[in-house]
């Protein structure tokens, strides 16, 4: 008896901790590909995410809805270098460093980040890459700065150039009005690891349910063998390189003999 | 989803931030996707075969002036879009494969002073291993890249000149008819006062050994930093410094190239991890390829107009790096990772 009364009891906590962004429905959600593998002529690749927005008996009727998701790649510090032009010559002079910042960062959603919602659940929420939190060391402190940073905004333009960060509001496509579809680009350069893929259902302005996912690109084949061994083995894969030379260089002194 | 290559576009018809060269070889692989390779360490796609006429373009070239061509081969893959810290530690390898089998053929034909190799290398052997720790350093201050090209700049501009000008002198001298004497320089400098004298047999010099040592050091040393053999400037040093005679000086300047190189990608590899041995490949075998046509086109050439040639593909190399340093790069920020995270 005590047993099912707890039972209950964390039932309904769980319930009115839940309750707040409404579990009247539930994402369910698909990567085309779990693993992208990155062979000798890999050259950009897109993946496809399908979901649907399931209701249920208490979801309000006629409701529009708003999707956001974000993919997120592996994180890496980073640093961004500004040029001065000192004694006639550019040189690097000021630079500042991003903290375990996202390598690929993906926004999309149906419609503008405004639309969807108030500045201020954009910015709970991360919406758009002005508002995704980049960490950075300003001195003694770690700190996000003001989207308008000259740091900032060259770090985002510049992994933007890449393909590596990107900002589209009108790729993902409500193909009924629960069933959603989006394209997820990788460019040729993408950075190896496991990619984290948030789906975030808005509804009236506010979040009312939200679902993970996960895709990994590895390298596979010769391409990994080598990074790897030249990481892990620097001594052997350097006598390596250099047997390999020696011989090349033999064998064309062989081919090519002249006397 | 209309045509089936309609993904491929999308990616890549964003805006390449490289510079004009980067972008060329971008667009040719997205023809022919089936060419194209990624490099693993430099970890960009390349097209393999823009790659192997390049090591064939700079293998003809150094077979014609008998050099390892690493100062044109590692501005010309910056300039494609891989990191100058890959290029230079690349073409180590690259530099190591060329000049071994030219230090083949001379030594088949006795044409190689092993004393004067092995005096050479013990201050070359010091001084790559200085240079591959101020690799290192600079790499971590974030101003390596400025300082190959600053090095290149410097470098390049001085010999490339001091060759055009001296190639220039002996054209005229021939045209006005006077015997063509390549110039040795016979005053007894006080290089040659120096204690430590040995005799080398071979070149038939007897000179100290402290000169030879500390050229072997500098040759090391700006080899490891440049991602250059540095043939170009031993050869003369050799000839006009140390007056090693022109029977024996290319020989031995290959073997101490050799090596060099070879310690060079093995230093590279073990602390900063940086050779591409895929890249280094396609070098090679482009470059041994282009270093025999190119041996047999310098034999039909002028010594004369080989020098004037040389000196001003060296100086146009050097300018090339000076023109970007001083005028405003297109784009002022940079981004480069600095590994951490997960």
């Amino acid at each position: 008896m005590t047993a099912r009364l707890l039972i209950l009891a964390v039932l309904a906590l769980g319930a009115v901790l839940a309750a707040p962004p409404a579990q009247a429905e539930r994402l369910i959600v698909s990567v085309s590909n779990h693993r992208v593998t990155v062979t000798p002529n890999y050259s950009g690749e897109e993946l496809v995410l399908f979901g649907s927005v399931e209701k249920d008996a208490t979801t309000p009727p006629g409701r529009n809805y708003d999707l956001v998701v974000t993919v997120a790649g592996p994180r890496a510090d980073m640093v961004t270098r500004r040029k001065e032009r000192r004694f006639g010559i550019w040189i690097n002079t000021d630079s500042r460093q991003f903290l375990k910042v996202p390598t690929y960062l993906a926004l999309f959603s149906n419609r503008p980040f405004d639309a969807i919602a108030s500045p201020e659940v954009q910015r709970r929420q991360q919406l758009g890459l002005n508002n995704v939190l980049l960490t950075q060391r300003v001195g003694p402190d770690y700190a996000d700065v003001v989207p308008d940073d000259a740091f900032r905004s060259a770090f985002v333009r510049l992994r933007k150039q890449h393909g590596l960060y990107r900002e589209e509001t009108s790729a993902v496509t409500f193909l009924t009005p629960t069933l959603f579809r989006t394209g997820i680009p990788l460019p040729a350069e993408v950075p190896i690891g496991t990619y984290s893929v948030e789906i975030k259902l808005f509804a009236d302005g506010a979040l009312v349910a939200k679902t993970d996912s996960a895709f990994e690109i590895v390298k596979v084949g010769f391409e990994q063998f080598v990074a790897t061994t030249a990481r892990q083995n620097g001594f052997v894969y350097g006598l390596v390189t250099a047997f390999m030379a020696l011989m090349t260089g033999w064998m064309a002194s062989i081919v090519f003999r002249k006397d | 989803m209309g045509e089936p290559d309609s993904t491929a576009g999308k990616i890549q018809d964003k805006p390449c931030p490289e510079r004009p060269l980067g972008r060329l070889l971008r667009q040719s692989y997205k023809k022919q996707t089936h060419v194209q390779l990624y490099l693993p360490i430099a970890d960009i796609p390349v097209n393999i075969f823009l790659i192997l006429a390049m090591g064939a373009a700079v293998g003809f070239v150094s077979g014609m002036f008998g050099i390892g061509g690493g100062f044109l081969m590692t501005p010309l893959l910056i300039f494609v879009g891989i990191a100058p810290a890959v290029a230079v530690a690349s073409v180590a390898s690259h530099i190591a494969a060329s000049s071994f089998s030219g230090a083949i053929s001379y030594w088949r034909r006795r044409a190689i002073d092993p004393v004067l190799a092995l005096v050479l290398l013990s201050g070359g052997s010091l001084g790559t291993a200085l240079g591959v720790w101020t690799f290192t350093l600079l790499r971590s201050l974030g101003q390596l890249d400025l300082m190959i090209a600053m090095s290149y700049v410097i470098l390049l501009t001085t010999v490339g000149g001091l060759m055009f000008w001296e190639g220039l002198r002996a054209l005229l001298r021939a045209r006005r008819g006077g015997p063509v004497t390549t110039r040795r320089p016979g005053s007894h400098v006080w290089i040659h006062g120096l204690p430590l004298k040995m005799r080398f047999k071979r070149s038939k010099i007897y000179l100290s050994i402290i000169p030879v040592v500390v050229i072997g050091l500098v040759i090391g040393f700006i080899g490891a930093v440049m991602g250059i053999g540095g043939g170009f400037i031993l050869v003369p040093l050799l000839i006009y410094v140390l007056r090693v005679p022109t029977s024996t000086v290319i020989g031995t300047s290959m073997v101490l190239t050799l090596v060099t190189m070879v310690f060079a990608t093995m230093l590279h590899a073990v602390t900063n991890h940086l050779v591409d041995a895929v890249l280094a490949l396609i070098l090679m075998v482009g470059g041994v390829t282009g270093a025999q046509f190119g041996a047999r086109a310098g034999q039909k050439i002028r010594g004369e107009h080989l020098r004037l040639l040389l000196g001003l593909l060296v100086l146009a190399v050097g300018v090339r790096f000076a023109v970007e340093l001083v005028i405003r790069p297109e784009d002022l920020f940079t981004i480069r990772e600095t590994g951490g995270g997960g």
